[in-house]
């Protein structure tokens, strides 16, 4: 039997000692702190407000656990050497490498699940009951948890050949890279010669987060298409495989003595 | 095979087929979301809230909205649209947050001024903008001359014109021929010499490549105005001494009405039509050119 799913719960397990899920009772806080506040100040927009503020701080508290548990995720079990332990054992390297990412991914949809209950809870509160568009909102959260896969994969790639200094450095500038990937395509489009496709291998090459943030679109009840929800979903398919494809090469010929 | 080298193969597959979907993707997702980044930029409309937002990086946010006016107006202009109507607003927030920033006063007047396909077509708002860039950046002798350029361009208002560019050329560092052109205003109000002297003076003194390239149209177009007229003439005249219609070029240089084969600005000869008329031969290299069109080629007049 493969040992994916025991080092994805493992890696899960580990997370919640960690007390990663702490983060939930500051979120809990945000929510009802600014669904009391804008609920009391009638200005016509406290629905944007608290859509907005809740989004911003789900993608926001998703993209800190994603990066600051990923790139521990390979060099802490190494400077605790118990990646030995679990590397003499019938585990192959790439199915270490997959099974923690399967593991921190299944912490940040739990986490995620929770957030998305109290900004729900925020919504409802604020609204006064459920709101027709409400069910874009689901999109939104959906479209959080892609954007978090991409970020774990990214993490976890950096964490199998660098420090985690570096690592977390690396993955914060590909999330802020990544959200201007799209002017960065447009850029490519406005320059000739050498710098198009310079520029063009560059805006392929980082993730692109611009069409996974709707946070705006579902704010202002914009519609959110099926065929961006599928778009999206095969894109953050691709670009994890990608990512984690380089992270099993890197570590698969790493030098662990 | 050992189980490394069928790893490595395996992740080297993926890699590769993984690399191309997510490209071909992105490809896709750009379709799907043509001109949403636009709109959902807009959600976004007050300035104040844009610049808390932007924590300290005003300036970059200004280069990212203006180069999304580019892109906009770029996009707009390729498929010969008829709505540019996002171009004013974005213009508005991206000079809110960088109030210097001259390329989005000097280049958004003329995207906003022009008439459609090739701008807004709302001269009255090109104004708005540039009185503000003046507000902001009253050294700059080159937005008097631009909005002068608009007033007698598009909005047909010499007099407005005339002051733009006399208040323009008592700036510090303006050219001499500001003090000329108001001069001109003042005397001619709609004189083809006079807005290709303005065409010519934009196409001089703009640095954005897409203004420059505007300002060429115009001047050739211009230019062609002038001359196929003049052409028309001298080929009724030969009619009228011999009664009939030159069949060539030719025989009006041997009768001495022209010195050679007329050309028009991009080197090609004009030509001569049975019944007299005189065209270019390529006409989508005279945008603007309201003389010298084949028949059913139809242009607003600008």
């Amino acid at each position: 039997m493969t040992p994916l799913p025991f080092i994805a719960y493992n890696t899960y397990r580990e997370a919640v000692r960690d007390r990663v899920l702490y983060n939930l009772i500051v979120f809990a806080l945000l929510m009802v702190g600014s669904a009391v506040l804008f609920g009391q100040i009638s200005i016509g927009i406290e629905r944007q407000v608290v859509i907005n503020l809740g989004l911003a701080a789900i993608t926001l508290f998703g993209v800190a656990i994603a990066i600051f548990i990923g790139i521990g995720l390979v060099s802490k079990e190494i400077d605790r050497r118990t990646l030995y332990t679990v590397l003499s054992r019938p585990v192959r390297r790439w199915e270490f490498v997959l099974g923690k990412f399967l593991g921190l991914s299944f912490t940040l949809v739990v986490n995620t699940f929770f957030m998305g209950l109290g900004f729900f809870a925020a919504v409802f509160y604020v609204c006064g009951g459920v709101h027709r568009g409400d069910a874009r909102l689901l999109a939104a959260i959906y479209f959080i948890v892609l954007e978090l896969l991409i970020v774990t994969a990214l993490a976890m790639l950096f964490s199998t050949f660098s420090s985690t200094l570096l690592s977390a450095v690396l993955a914060l500038a590909f999330f802020i890279v990544g959200t201007f990937a799209e002017d960065l395509r447009g850029f490519a489009q406005m320059v000739t010669g050498p710098a198009h496709w310079v520029a063009l291998g560059v805006a392929y090459l980082v993730p692109n987060f611009a069409s996974l943030n709707v946070a705006s679109s579902v704010a202002h009840d914009q519609p959110v298409a099926a065929h961006l929800v599928l778009a999206n979903t095969g894109y953050v398919l691709c670009y994890s495989a990608v990512a984690l494809a380089v992270a099993v090469l890197v570590f698969e010929y790493r030098n662990l003595k | 095979m050992n189980a490394r080298r069928r790893v490595t193969s395996v992740a080297a597959a993926v890699l590769v087929c993984a690399l191309a979907a997510q490209a071909l993707v992105v490809r896709r997702l750009d379709r799907i979301r043509q001109g949403a980044p636009l709109e959902e930029m807009l959600y976004i409309g007050s300035s104040r809230l844009l610049r808390g937002l932007s924590l300290g990086f005003r300036g970059l946010m200004a280069d990212i909205y203006w180069t999304r006016v580019v892109q906009y107006y770029g996009a707009k202009r390729r498929v010969r649209s008829v709505n540019f109507s996002l171009v004013y607003p974005l213009l508005e927030i991206t000079t809110d947050l960088d109030p210097h920033l001259m390329v989005a006063y000097e280049a958004g007047s003329i995207f906003v001024s022009q008439q459609p396909p090739n701008g807004a077509g709302q001269p009255d708002l090109a104004v708005q903008l540039l009185e503000k860039g003046i507000r902001n950046n009253p050294g700059q002798w080159r937005l008097y001359f631009d909005l002068g350029f608009v007033n007698y361009m598009d909005r047909n208002d010499p007099a407005a014109a005339a002051k733009a560019f006399l208040e323009g050329s008592r700036v510090p560092g303006a050219k001499w021929w500001m003090k000329v052109t108001a001069a001109a205003m003042q005397s001619k109000a709609s004189d083809p010499a006079t807005a290709r002297m303005l065409w010519q003076q934009m196409y001089e003194t703009s640095s954005d490549e897409r203004v420059r390239e505007t300002a060429r149209m115009h001047i050739v177009s211009l230019e062609v105005d002038e001359i196929v007229p003049r052409l028309e003439e001298r080929v009724e005249a030969y009619r009228s001494r011999t009664g009939r219609y030159p069949a060539n070029w030719d025989q009006m240089v041997q009768a001495g009405y022209l010195r050679g084969v007329p050309m028009d600005p991009t080197g090609k000869p004009y030509q001569l039509a049975a019944s007299g008329r005189v065209e270019v031969q390529v006409p989508g290299d005279f945008p603007f050119a309201t003389a010298g069109l084949p028949p059913g080629v139809k242009r607003p007049k600008f």
